[in-house]
């Protein structure tokens, strides 16, 4: 009988999957269970919940630090953060919304609250990044160390709480995006920074994909340190709540910018008048910035209620991206958007039998990059490849790094590959 | 430092090898067996350890190495791979019975892609090399360690490289976006390349860093940044190194991330303004140069609260850079410092551990101290908003047991990081050097974990061994699981 184990300290939890590894027995990790229908779905014995041991334990914000549980919610970082104007720089996303809309809004905040579902552990775990990962980079890259239980049912760590260390191989990167397959970690510790002071998007109206992504680049490839580059097509910019954007009846692309106030301001004006060559321009100030980059961050606009399409995440070069929105257009029904100076494509078509996975990876496959079903009912994220298949080397390494740290494939089993 | 003993079998067969890779690499020159020809190769930075290696070969092509690879393999041949050499930590330190592996002929750059701002490239271009392949459009490759002159992109992603603009702009880790990886079977894989996220697990993050342990990187995608508009830094001084550390705590805690922070003590002071004249304040404890960057706006107001900042701490000298010229003098001192403290002594040994910002003062007391228990002078030049030091050992290796001395007190110094919340290498690698401290940091069952991961890429450990590890545990024996059947399903865990 799958029973539920909600440990209270590091020690319990060794003790726990010592046990299981022990047994054979195999364990879904989980923390608030934001994600759960992210990935391939996990069938495990027992479900070990890390919600007992949340809370932030180490917190100096003149040394850009914290330190907490992996279960300790995002509101509650964010919170902990915002007091002392800093934040967590790679924008953790909240896919609440996204997720629930497809099941009619049940089994999670359908309509949008204010407080992110998930926690720090699940979006490290999953390497999620929202925006500015075309400056800041990725969660990866603020996670500076962590304690963990191994599949071997062994506590171990590995780096610190110091940003320049390169003592012993770098595991933090190997377990963010690990997606718990790995080990369950017992806290981690992230790099914070300052909150800007003012931020400014400058805004491109009715440009195609082709131009937009044309404009994009010329913004990315200034000295004026663009923090999120993004497009919507006229279809989905019209249903943003930021009345600037879906009062333009057109295609939007987004440039923002973040600094000191004059900084920021001076930076806006050099970029409309980049953009003028491509058409029309306008501006939102730190509000509407806010609120907008939200929408980009969380995907929302794939996220309306009864919104029940497959949504797909691809990863591209970026000046590939018209060619990939063009062919990806060719699928039936799809409707994409660009993040990441179009390096990031969110594409939704019917999910059909298979979330036509077949033209999608045949499409990334001419772009390099990969492709990650993001959104599907259960039973077409078990038949279809979730993540970008690789070739045999690498799911060789993959598959004996995995052992390295969970020789009987207890954790998370099935969550990214079949066998991993 | 004890290296592994050498195989006497191998030892034996050196003709043998030198023959098969000769096969293998055929360019004229491709393999080193000449004695006085191997000699160039014997050490790398790290110059009080020098070892020839077995034999060198320098190949040419991703097949060729990949032919390397699996010969050493089948034939259980050691193999230390080598960039430009110019590891602090002993990481190309050669083996008596290893082969050492060159990637000095990998060096073109393949491809320059403005529009998706990175650069794909041989491994063994230079660090500057990138950038001045791309600084005619106004672009540049970030990381700048202090070698960049000589050292190679592919050493770079082996030991994670950083530089003065790492506070803003990240390690090597943060810029790099792809590799091609011949592994020591043979096999060539790929992570990442010009997107974003390498997809899979993050072999790609787990590599930087690896200091040549798990694998042969032969081509590198890395990301490139346009250069900021204006530039400037600032040159200040303390009486104290208090006042100093404060200014660096209150800089940071203001919301201000300057592209550089550097920090020289008193000593360092003295002998780079000796050695460059730059004008540096020699009535201080404390030198700190903070550079700023971006649009002249911008550069211009943080200035201005950086000043600030600076005289509410009690800084005695304040100066800011009018022009590009005088920015670069400002620096002069600073690049020069090791070379600089290299003229008021035979011998340094320089230390490079990383601790949390606000521990500064007390470190730099207890470094005082010890510097008296072991009667050798230490002169401090860190980078002072991430945290990581540099403390130079000044000693005379002509005089008997003042290398073990500075040995001794570096390694205390190490230890005292570590006590403080801060660890045993910021960014020049663990190496040959730091090898026996890393239980200081790490527990059995860490380091068991560490060399798991090795043998998933390096199941018989041929690449790099005596290398970060302080003694290698055969595979089969580390993947052993212990197991207790029937034992308690532990009552004490919550259930629901």
């Amino acid at each position: 009988m799958s029973e539920t184990f909600r440990p209270d300290n590091p020690d319990q939890l060794r003790d726990l999957l010592a046990w299981a590894t022990s047994e054979e027995k195999t364990i879904e990790i989980v923390g608030a269970g934001s994600k759960r229908a992210l990935g391939r779905p996990v069938n495990a014995d027992h479900v070990v919940e890390l919600g007992g041991m949340a809370g932030i334990t180490l917190y100096e914000p003149n040394e850009l630090v914290m330190t907490a549980s992996p279960a300790t919610p995002i509101a509650e970082i964010e919170a902990a953060l915002s007091e002392n104007s800093q934040q967590l720089e790679f924008e953790p996303p909240d896919y609440g919304p996204l997720l629930a809309s497809a099941s009619g809004g049940q089994g999670g905040s359908g309509a949008r609250s204010n407080a992110p579902a998930g926690t720090l552990g699940g979006a490290i775990a999953c390497n999620l990044s929202g925006p500015r990962r075309v400056k800041s980079g990725a969660a990866r890259d603020h996670f500076l160390g962590f304690h963990a239980v191994s599949g071997r049912g062994e506590i171990f760590k590995s780096g610190g709480r110091v940003v320049k260390n390169v003592t012993g191989y770098d595991l933090s990167k190997l377990l963010a995006g690990s997606w718990g397959t790995l080990a369950a970690m017992t806290d981690v510790t992230v790099k914070v920074l300052p909150l800007p002071e003012k931020t400014r998007t400058a805004l491109l109206v009715g440009a195609d994909p082709a131009r937009a992504v044309q404009a994009m680049i010329k913004a990315m490839q200034s000295p004026h340190e663009v923090s999120g580059a993004a497009w919507l097509p006229a279809s989905l910019a019209d249903g943003s709540g930021v009345e600037l954007v879906s009062g333009q009846k057109g295609s939007v692309a987004a440039l923002r910018v973040e600094g000191p106030g004059p900084s920021a301001e001076y930076r806006c004006n050099a970029l409309r008048e980049m953009l003028a060559e491509y058409g029309g321009t306008e501006e939102l100030h730190s509000i509407n910035s806010i609120a907008f980059w939200r929408e980009v961050r969380d995907v929302m606009p794939f996220a309306r209620p009864g919104d029940d399409r497959a949504v797909w995440k691809l990863s591209a070069p970026p000046a590939s991206a018209p060619e990939l929105v063009a062919e990806l257009g060719e699928i039936e029904g799809a409707e994409t958007f660009l993040d990441w100076g179009g390096g990031l494509a969110w594409l939704a078509l019917p999910a059909g039998t298979d979330a036509s996975h077949e033209a999608v990876r045949a499409a990334i496959e001419r772009t390099t990059g990969h492709a990650t079903l993001f959104r599907a009912p259960e039973e077409i994220r078990r038949a279809v490849p979730v993540f970008q298949p690789q070739p045999g080397a690498r799911t060789m390494l993959a598959q004996r790094v995995k052992a390295a740290f969970d020789p009987k494939g207890i954790l998370n089993p099935g969550r990214m590959y079949a066998d991993i | 430092m004890k290296m592994p003993e050498p195989d006497r079998e191998t030892l034996a067969k050196r003709v043998e090898i030198a023959a098969a890779l000769s096969r293998i690499v055929t360019a004229e020159g491709g393999v080193i067996v000449d004695e006085d020809e191997l000699r160039p190769y014997e050490s790398d930075g790290l110059t009080a350890y020098r070892q020839p290696p077995l034999v060198v070969v320098l190949p040419e092509t991703v097949e060729e190495v990949r032919q390397i690879l699996r010969y050493c393999h089948e034939n259980e041949i050691k193999v230390v791979p080598r960039g430009a050499g110019t590891s602090l930590s002993g990481g190309a330190l050669p083996l008596a019975d290893g082969v050492l592996l060159s990637m000095a002929k990998f060096n073109r750059i393949l491809d320059i892609d403005f529009d998706n701002r990175c650069v794909v490239t041989q491994p063994g271009v230079t660090n500057l090399g990138i950038t001045n392949a791309v600084q005619h459009k106004g672009f540049y490759y970030a990381p700048d360690p202090s070698s960049q002159i000589a050292c190679t992109i592919g050493g770079n992603i082996a030991e994670n490289s950083g530089g003065v603009h790492c506070l803003k702009y990240g390690l090597t880790t943060n810029n790099v976006l792809g590799v091609e990886l011949v592994t020591i079977e043979g096999e060539v894989v790929r992570f990442g390349g010009k997107h974003l996220d390498a997809g899979g697990y993050d072999m790609l993050g787990l590599l930087t860093g690896s200091e040549g342990l798990l694998g042969v990187v032969t081509e590198v995608t890395v990301r490139i940044l346009r250069s900021p508009e204006t530039v400037r830094a600032m040159l200040t001084g303390f009486p104290t190194s208090e006042q100093a550390g404060d200014c660096v705590a209150r800089v940071i805690s203001a919301g201000i991330i300057p592209a550089g922070m550097e920090m020289m003590d008193r000593l360092a002071t003295k002998a780079a303004e000796d050695f460059v004249h730059a004008g540096y304040p020699l009535d201080v404890e404390a030198v700190i140069i903070i550079e700023l960057d971006g649009p002249a706006v911008e550069v211009d107001h943080l200035i201005e609260r950086v000043t600030e900042i600076a005289r509410e701490c009690g800084a005695s000298t304040i100066r800011v850079s009018e022009s590009d010229a005088e920015r670069q003098v400002f620096w002069a001192g600073r690049k020069a410092a090791f070379p600089a403290v290299g003229r008021i002594s035979p011998d340094y040994y320089c230390m490079d551990g990383t601790i949390p910002r606000g521990r500064l003062t007390e470190v730099l007391r207890r470094m005082a101290e010890l510097s008296v228990k072991y009667d050798l002078r230490v002169a401090n030049v860190f980078h002072a908003g991430d945290g990581n030091l540099h403390p130079l050992i000044l000693y005379d290796a002509n005089v008997p047991g003042e290398l073990e001395r500075a040995e001794e007190f570096g390694s205390d110094i190490l230890k005292l990081c570590v006590e403080v919340g801060g660890v045993l290498t910021g960014e020049h690698g663990v190496g040959v050097e730091k090898r026996d401290l890393m239980p200081e940091m790490f527990s059995e069952d860490d380091l068991n974990q560490q060399m798991r991961v090795k043998c998933a890429f390096d199941p018989s450990s041929l690449l790099n061994p005596g290398k970060m590890f302080p003694e290698l545990h055969r595979c089969a024996e580390l993947g052993r699981v212990h197991v207790h059947h029937g034992e308690t399903r532990f009552p004490d865990i919550p259930r629901f």
